[in-house]
């Protein structure tokens, strides 16, 4: 039997798919996109079109403004594109995440994006989606990356706030996902005071508000009736580059706190200049990535953006037939 | 191990000093004995394990993982005992979480023989958590590194118990881990006695003064002496045994063999440790090749031989002089010292003057290059424990000071987040900028907040929470004195410096050379 062409190839632009003539998380302006997240770098401005999931286009919208593509359409259900099948499902990472499933050339492919297995309070659960070809991240693909209970991290939190009353703890966290993962947890580990947060945070928060997440009471940091002194013993969250603006001289001698997967590793943690690490991911760690292969069991495992080193060689050793997919572009750093 | 594995963290990433004595408290409350007795030992450097060597551990990971994964590990992660931490392969059956006492950890350690250490280690590590898992291995290899010296514990039980941190200076050689007797005596039982012989007296120290200050009082009823820059020693001899404390009580005796011998007496004499041939005192530079030696060569011995400079005598023969007037003391000491008759120990020469006018002019021209100023002492002062305001004052020289380019700013912590406030600074060499030392205090919060808009505005470059700045801000740099050293690129080194003017009026090009600050440089001994 001759060997079936490749369903999707890699090209400057991104990922492609010849036989439905569109790309999937494209780095550059195509004329056709689809979108498995809103992350900037998965989600950029200028496409021709975009077929995404609702909530992706939403927060789109709110992010680029309501012109961010020429048209848009929701993904629903299996749709045919050219000579393809396409369907979104859960991927548990944001609100609105979706791996895409591509049926081309006799082949199904599971591009994943980026995905997580630990239950998120503000989005919805990953899904397998079976395949022959699995296309996974591997931003966290190496066996130190072990993300602890979530539950456990934001008791550290509450305790560094109990041992410190008298300074304010500022959480750093990117405004879509993580900010909102980290009010969750603390919710639910019972803190119902107000969480003040920063400017940028306020409308992305607000929509998961409108779309049934929870959030709680917030209130912007940045309230000219609240004195430096009320601060005290407040959690504030913010995006980590409010770290470095002068925003952060408003609190009461900060403790500083990061919530990222990255902060496992200690280097990582001081080179952010961080007090109190909280290891917070809305990524698979490497226990969860390899089950998840394990699991899906695809003919061919394709590795993306993060460590596709370390991801190739365990397959390696399984017996998995495995390649890395080189494609430029993923911030390394955007946890 | 949880409660420890989490203090161990938090310390790790706590710079403050006030954070860690905050939280050694809390530990200190949180978690009763012998566990925090020893965590305290094993912070300090004080809990002495059999060592597990590196390569043991490399053996037990290699077993567990694949050689490839780990180097890919090892070199994104960068430590060895944190990168077999995190990959340790959990076992299929995990253990449900158990809290396994640090005590009993420590003592499996110590009554373990080297053939089981590896299977120890591996069902340990088997049954523990990653976090604990690091401090378990910390634990095995000793080195914290996370800042927690002996003294910064001892003042972490006096903010625990509520203790004078002089008394707990002067009972703490002798006790031993896991200190009972100390925490007993921090939750209000009996104060532990000072069980070795030679302790420590808590030192007493003096406040700065100036001019002015000085002419609101009678010259009359103060005695003054040359303040040498060297380091302020206790030397103690009790009974055969000899010791050579630090003023904060650490015990420096092991790099000083020299002065030990010498300490041919029964007593205590407050003093300097100087570097000394004859006549001829040593820079503090020189006594620095000294320090934190553990074993010290002949040759060094010969050619940096140490010596003792009395200033007050604080027990002698069984006798405690403490509470006598300074002026009793003082003459008590020169009548020990004479009767030692050693030609390295002395006594400093007290100064004549009659007005504060005659002392400027002495501590204007003093007769060595290693006096950094005067001590000025009541004549009526007992001995006292701490530093207070009034009985003794110190009157340095005034500081060297140059202009240098600010060149990169870091971001502080706590009060200061958001702020740049850790400053490297260089001079010219050439056509280029070297940088000659780092400094963050000197300033206002007004002149702070100038830096910080200065950095935001001059970026040029950043490198993590680090960013250089456009070589364009000239700071006036002021710093108690200068060493040779090989470890800096310009090859000198500040003691003290901090940033105690900022020099808008002054372009960079006119900031200072490299020469200027090596002509500041003591004389190279040969």
């Amino acid at each position: 039997m001759a060997k079936a062409k490749s369903p999707l190839l890699t090209r400057p632009e991104g990922l492609y798919c010849p036989s439905g003539d569109f790309y999937i998380d494209p780095m550059r302006p195509v004329k056709r996109a689809l979108v498995t997240h809103a992350h900037a770098d998965h989600a950029r401005a200028g496409h021709g079109a975009v077929l995404a999931t609702r909530q992706t286009l939403d927060l789109m919208a709110i992010r680029y403004g309501d012109d961010f593509a020429g048209a848009r359409q929701v993904a629903d259900g299996e749709m045919t594109l050219g000579d393809t099948r396409v369907s979104f499902h859960p991927a548990g990472h944001v609100l609105g995440s979706a791996q895409i499933s591509v049926t081309a050339e006799g082949q199904r492919v599971t591009v994943s994006g980026d995905y997580a297995r630990v239950a998120n309070p503000s989005c919805a659960e990953w899904e397998p989606v079976p395949c022959d070809i699995f296309v996974t991240e591997a931003t966290f693909g190496l066996p130190v990356f072990r993300h602890p209970d979530p539950a456990g991290e934001a008791e550290k939190l509450l305790a560094s706030v109990a041992a410190f009353p008298e300074r304010a703890h500022i959480v750093g966290a990117y405004s879509l996902g993580k900010a909102q993962r980290v009010i969750m947890l603390l919710r639910q580990a019972g803190w119902d005071a107000p969480i003040y947060i920063h400017g940028a945070l306020q409308r992305i928060c607000d929509y998961h508000i409108a779309q049934g997440v929870a959030l709680g009471d917030l209130r912007p940091a940045t309230d000219d009736s609240m004195k430096k002194a009320d601060f005290a013993g407040q959690i504030i969250i913010a995006p980590p580059s409010a770290f470095e603006a002068t925003w952060a001289q408003r609190f009461p001698d900060p403790v500083l706190a990061f919530a990222s997967g990255w902060m496992s590793v200690r280097a990582r943690a001081r080179q952010r200049g961080v007090e109190l690490p909280l290891v917070i991911s809305d990524h698979v760690d490497w226990a969860d990535l390899t089950r998840t292969i394990d699991e899906l069991n695809p003919a061919e495992t394709w590795v993306t953006h993060g460590r596709e080193d370390a991801v190739i060689r365990w397959c390696e050793l399984q017996g998995r037939a495995a390649r890395p997919l080189h494609l430029a572009g993923y911030e390394d750093e955007a946890e | 191990m949880k409660d420890f594995a989490a203090l161990l963290e938090r310390l790790a990433f706590t710079p403050q000093r006030n954070g860690k004595l905050r939280l050694l408290a809390q530990y200190f409350a949180a978690v009763s004995d012998p566990e925090r007795g020893l965590a305290l030992a094993a912070l300090t450097g004080d809990l002495k394990l059999r060592a597990v060597t590196p390569s043991l551990l490399r053996g037990l990971v290699a077993e567990r993982v694949d050689p490839e994964l780990f180097a890919i590990s090892y070199d994104f992660v960068g430590d060895l005992a944190e990168t077999i931490a995190l990959i340790w392969p959990e076992p299929d059956t995990p253990p449900n979480d158990p809290d396994l006492p640090l005590p009993q950890l420590v003592e499996e350690f110590q009554t373990t023989g080297k053939a089981g250490l590896p299977a120890l280690i591996a069902s340990r590590l088997d049954a523990l958590n990653p976090s604990e898992r690091y401090a378990y291995l910390k634990l095995a290899t000793g080195g914290m590194r996370v800042g927690v010296s002996a003294r910064l514990a001892r003042a972490a039980l006096s903010e625990y118990g509520g203790l004078p941190l002089t008394e707990i200076e002067e009972i703490w050689h002798g006790l031993t881990p896991p200190y009972l007797e100390l925490f007993g005596w921090a939750e209000g039982g009996a104060k532990p006695e000072a069980a070795a012989l030679a302790p420590f007296r808590p030192v007493m120290l003096s406040t700065a003064t100036d001019l002015d200050a000085l002419k609101a009082l009678d010259p009359a009823e103060y005695a003054a002496e040359w303040k040498w820059d060297g380091i302020r020693v206790q030397a103690v001899s009790d009974q055969g045994t000899r010791r050579l404390y630090s003023r904060t009580g650490e015990d420096i005796g092991g790099a000083f063999p020299d002065l030990l011998d010498r300490l041919d007496f029964d007593g205590v004499i407050d003093g300097e440790l100087l570097v000394r041939r004859g006549d001829q005192v040593g820079t503090f530079g020189e006594l620095q090749q000294r320090l934190n030696r553990k074993t010290v060569s002949k040759k060094l011995l010969e050619s940096h031989p140490a010596g003792l400079r009395g200033y007050d005598l604080l027990i002698w023969g069984g006798e405690d002089l403490r509470a006598l007037p300074f002026d009793n003391r003082r003459a008590r000491l020169d009548l020990a010292i004479t009767g030692l008759a050693d030609p390295q120990i002395d006594a400093s020469p007290l100064l004549e003057f009659a007005t504060w006018d005659d002392l400027a002019a002495l501590r204007a021209d003093p007769p060595d290059a290693v006096i950094e100023g005067v001590m000025i002492k009541r004549r009526d002062s007992p001995y006292l424990a701490g530093r207070m305001k009034g009985p003794w004052f110190k009157w340095k020289r005034d500081p060297l000071v140059i202009d240098a380019v600010l060149l990169y700013a870091q971001r502080g912590h706590g009060k200061r987040s958001g702020y740049y406030s850790d400053f490297t600074f260089g001079v010219w060499d050439g056509d280029e900028l070297v940088p000659v030392g780092k400094a963050y205090f000197g300033f206002t919060d007004e002149e702070l907040k100038a830096l910080d808009r200065f950095v935001r505005n001059n970026t040029v470059d950043r490198y993590g929470p680090v960013r250089a700045v456009k070589p364009s801000k000239v700071v006036e740099v002021a710093f108690e004195g200068l060493n040779r050293s090989a470890r800096h690129k310009s090859g000198v080194a500040m003691r003290f410096p901090r940033i105690s003017r900022i020099r808008d009026d002054k372009p960079a090009a006119e900031a200072d050379r490299i020469e200027t600050l090596r002509a500041m440089l003591p004389p190279e001994v040969t």
